[in-house]
């Protein structure tokens, strides 16, 4: 089954590259992540590639493979084209490194923005009380293996630099989705998302969501509930004025 | 004179996994200035790979349940051979510790009162392990990545540590480098909690992925610390064996704690012809009283599937080498044709995705085919258990770099307890002993570091050298191959010839390329790691003429209690990778918690 497969893999750094070509014997049921190594252990062992569990659980090694942003380790050959090479693009949205590794701080500095998980004031001290049925909402957002590729995808910053300082991008989002959702947390951080992450600026294209590979419904589930939730604290007195205290809606 | 950046901290935590995310937490808590270093980017080790639980005695679904019960679990499932006071700590601090993963926003699965749900295991008397369906240690990892993020700590993303540095006989500091840039960075600390996690990558059928070089183990060994239970290395039990690029990607043990079954190429549920004496008063003699279990287990045994795993891996080794394996060289796990698919989907959507991603495999119509796969070293530093020190003053571990809490063999969903657990005393004990020190802190000598970095570079300096890719393979083929599940003296033999060939072609091997972002150079210096921690756990396991947990002799098949259950390997090293072992003898538990032992089920 062994076969010789060609790949076009982008080499450089910060200050240029181009697409280098390869060809590797690879075997059945492999991956691209898989023909990247061959490249390292046969043709340039300096080949620079993020990768750690090979099984599409980590998030480590994202990239665009024929242009489309995904988990390299989750990328099988068969699914490809016979005869035609495979090219391999680094996530465009962020800063080159060297090769298919970017400098994805960008994700960080977000992350640590969020104000943490606090307990509310009716439970204050675990263990917690609280249903399957309250916790599934927060959990299908904690499934993220934070590999960035919505962020990469995501159109608000792809190809507009400048916005990335007030957008937060869509794994922000479904981080404060999951807290906003969570049963037992005690802060209200919609104002927030909304004037100093940018939510307003998502305009639901639903980019995000195709590429995730945990099938996360990141528009559906996480942002545009979350918009709805900010327009009810934002827009109505009533609820606006009542807003301490307030039991969450979900 | 080498050019590098400085930082000083109290205590340094190498490894940013359960343990060293829980370490530095508690740390930075204790008011130490502290400082996490790992080799991915948060939030990427290994942790995150964990699937079934965390093994804690809350006893949600069971009130029986408690730390006695599951003291006793864990050292008989490491064959008594576990450091008494670890496994004591162990179980009862477990449950503290899932309750605050739960109060920094971790959301578990819930009970139909409203509590942590609490999952079977193999080995574990009752429903115990805390989880979030098949993904538990990505929740785990990202709780404490999270809750390390909001204090604030520091953490060096994309370091690796090539050597610590001492003053006379204390820890003075860490020397690294930036792999983005591949520039040096010294720590002065004088407190450094290992926290690096396992070996497995020195096999070529691993669940381990490439930053398990054992790193930890060859800091210990050659800063003077001691290494004990080296010989036992767990193979898992099921590991997916095709295609060949996943063969050795975990399935984890919650299919069969949900009820799935091993089968052989004939349809036999063989595990039944493999219940050891030690464990047949808890086991179940029939597949009627074992499938009776999952919903009474008052009055029925576990069913044999879930023995511990060292036996479920041997019988598995067994049936194929007689020739009753699956059509790729391996055993069928069966869940398929025991519970509906919206059950399979609900309690294993991970492994659902994972054989019908990577396998074209779905495992709600049809069996999956594993086999055994090296997944966890029971050994490590050897270390005080309430403290988590090594015998080098200011050197801590905890996690699987730690040894002595498993003894021969873990019980499954015992590994991230023992990080949380171990992990938070490292992290206090480091910051207590930091902050007693007076202004006496100690110094890193100019000359170490100098040396540090000509070590680090030298891979540079030659041309036309072996690549590190090959040495790498050869080392991986000859650790599964010599060193494996069944052992022999020839054969060990045989490997500790080859790992001092390759120590000695990685001494002329060559990189190609420059400093930045280069992989190859820096598993060139991971193999120098991998080499010290493969020959000490060949000649720990020469030198254990018995068969226990996962250390099996075929040319010593028995179980020897009356000296070697009485017995730990130690390993030590010095500065220049020379091995040796000797023997020490074995804690033993004060009478009240060695009466636990003797209780029958």
């Amino acid at each position: 089954m062994a076969y010789d497969l060609k790949l076009r893999i982008w080499r450089g750094d910060a200050s240029g590259g181009e697409l280098v070509d390869y060809s590797v014997p690879v075997d059945e049921g492999e991956v691209v992540l898989d023909a990247v190594h061959h490249v390292q252990a046969m043709a340039s062992g300096d080949l620079a590639v993020r990768w750690n569990c090979k099984a599409g659980k980590c998030g480590s090694c994202s990239a665009e493979v024929n242009g489309r942003p995904r988990l390299m380790c989750l990328a099988r050959l068969s699914t490809f084209p016979p005869g035609e090479p495979i090219t391999i693009t680094p996530l465009r949205t962020f800063p080159v490194i060297r090769d298919l590794v970017t400098d994805v701080s960008f994700n960080y500095v977000k992350a640590a923005q969020v104000p943490a998980f606090t307990p509310s004031k009716d439970q204050p001290q675990a263990p917690f009380r609280m249903q399957q049925v309250d916790v599934e909402r927060s959990q299908e957002f904690r499934k993220c293996i934070e590999c960035f590729l919505c962020q990469n995808t995501c159109h608000v910053i792809r190809d507009h630099e400048d916005n990335k300082e007030a957008f937060a991008g869509p794994r922000s989002f479904i981080r404060y989705a999951e807290l906003e959702m969570h049963p037992n947390d005690g802060l209200d951080r919609r104002r927030l998302v909304q004037e100093e992450r940018g939510l307003g600026m998502c305009n639901i294209t639903k980019c995000c969501t195709e590429v995730c590979p945990e099938s996360i419904k990141i528009t559906d589930n996480a942002i545009i509930p979350m918009k709805e939730r900010v327009v009810d604290v934002k827009y109505d007195p009533v609820r606006f004025l009542s807003r301490r205290g307030r039991t969450k809606p979900g | 004179m080498a050019d590098y950046e400085k930082h000083a901290y109290d205590v340094v935590v190498i490894g940013a996994g359960g343990s060293g995310l829980r370490a530095a937490i508690a740390a930075h808590e204790a008011g130490a200035r502290t400082a996490v270093i790992c080799k991915s980017l948060l939030g990427k080790a290994h942790t995150v790979m964990a699937e079934g639980g965390i093994a804690a005695a809350m006893g949600n679904l069971y009130p029986d349940d408690n730390w006695q019960v599951h003291f006793r679990d864990t050292m008989r499932g490491g064959k008594l051979l576990n450091h008494w006071r670890m496994a004591e700590l162990h179980a009862k601090e477990a449950p503290e510790r899932v309750w605050e993963l739960e109060q920094w926003g971790a959301l578990f699965d819930r009970t139909p009162d409203g509590l942590i749900s609490q999952r079977d295991f193999g080995g574990h008397r009752y429903a115990r392990l805390a989880h979030v369906g098949d993904r538990t240690g990505l929740e785990m990892i990202r709780t404490l990545q999270q809750r390390t993020v909001s204090l604030g700590i520091d953490v060096y993303m994309e370091c690796t540590v090539t050597d610590l540095l001492k003053d006379g006989d204390r820890v003075a500091g860490v020397f690294a480098y930036w792999r983005e840039s591949g520039r040096f960075i010294v720590f002065e600390t004088p407190t450094v909690i290992l926290a690096t996690g396992g070996i497995g990558k020195s096999w070529k059928v691993t669940s381990n992925s490439w930053e398990y070089t054992g790193d930890g183990h060859a800091l210990a060994l050659r800063a003077g610390a001691t290494l004990v239970n080296m010989e036992f290395v767990q193979f898992h039990p099921t590991g997916m064996v095709w295609p060949p690029s996943v063969r050795g990607l975990l399935v984890t043990e919650s299919v069969r704690g949900d009820g799935g079954v091993l089968r052989n190429s004939q349809g036999r549920r063989f595990m039944y012809d493999y219940i050891p004496d030690f464990f047949k008063a808890e086991t179940s003699d029939s597949e009627a009283e074992g499938d009776r279990w999952y919903t009474d287990k008052v009055n029925n045994r576990r069913p044999a599937e879930l023995l511990p795993r060292d036996e479920v891996a041997r019988a598995i080794n067994n049936e194929i080498k007689e020739g009753r394996g699956s059509p790729h060289g391996g055993v069928f796990l069966d869940i398929a044709s025991r519970r509906s698919p919206e059950y399979i989907k609900k309690r294993l959507p991970s492994m659902y995705h994972q054989f019908m991603e990577l396998a074209e495999v779905d495992i709600t119509k049809e069996p999956m085919e594993i086999g055994p796969t090296c997944h966890y070293v029971m050994g490590g530093v050897e270390v005080d258990p309430d403290s988590a020190a090594s015998i080098v003053t200011g050197l801590y571990a905890a996690g699987e770099v730690a040894g002595g809490m498993h003894g021969s063999n873990r019980l499954g969903g015992n590994s991230l307890s023992d990080l949380l657990v171990f992990g938070r005393r490292a992290g206090m004990h480091a910051a207590e002993f930091a902050s007693g020190l007076s202004s006496a802190r100690p110094q890193i000598a100019a000359a170490d570091v100098e040396a540090a970095a000509a070590a680090a570079l030298e891979p540079f300096e030659r041309e036309g050298g072996e690549n590190a890719y090959s040495i790498h393979q050869s080392l991986q083929q000859v650790m599964q191959d010599l060193v494996g599940i069944i052992r022999r003296e020839p054969e060990m033999q045989e490997a500790l010839a080859t790992i001092n060939d390759l120590r000695a072609k990685t001494a002329h091997l060559s990189v190609e390329g420059h400093r930045q972002y280069n992989p190859g150079w820096h598993l060139a210096l991971d193999l120098r790691n991998m080499l010290l921690v493969s020959e000490s756990v060949a000649r720990a396991a020469l030198e254990r003429k018995e068969s226990r947990g996962g250390h099996t002799r075929d040319d010593y098949p028995m179980t020897d209690n009356d000296y070697w259950g009485k017995r730990n390997v130690i390993v030590e090293a010095d500065r220049d990778d020379h091995v040796r072992v000797r023997q020490q003898p074995l804690p033993v538990p004060p009478p009240e918690l060695a009466a636990l032992l003797e209780e029958q089920h």
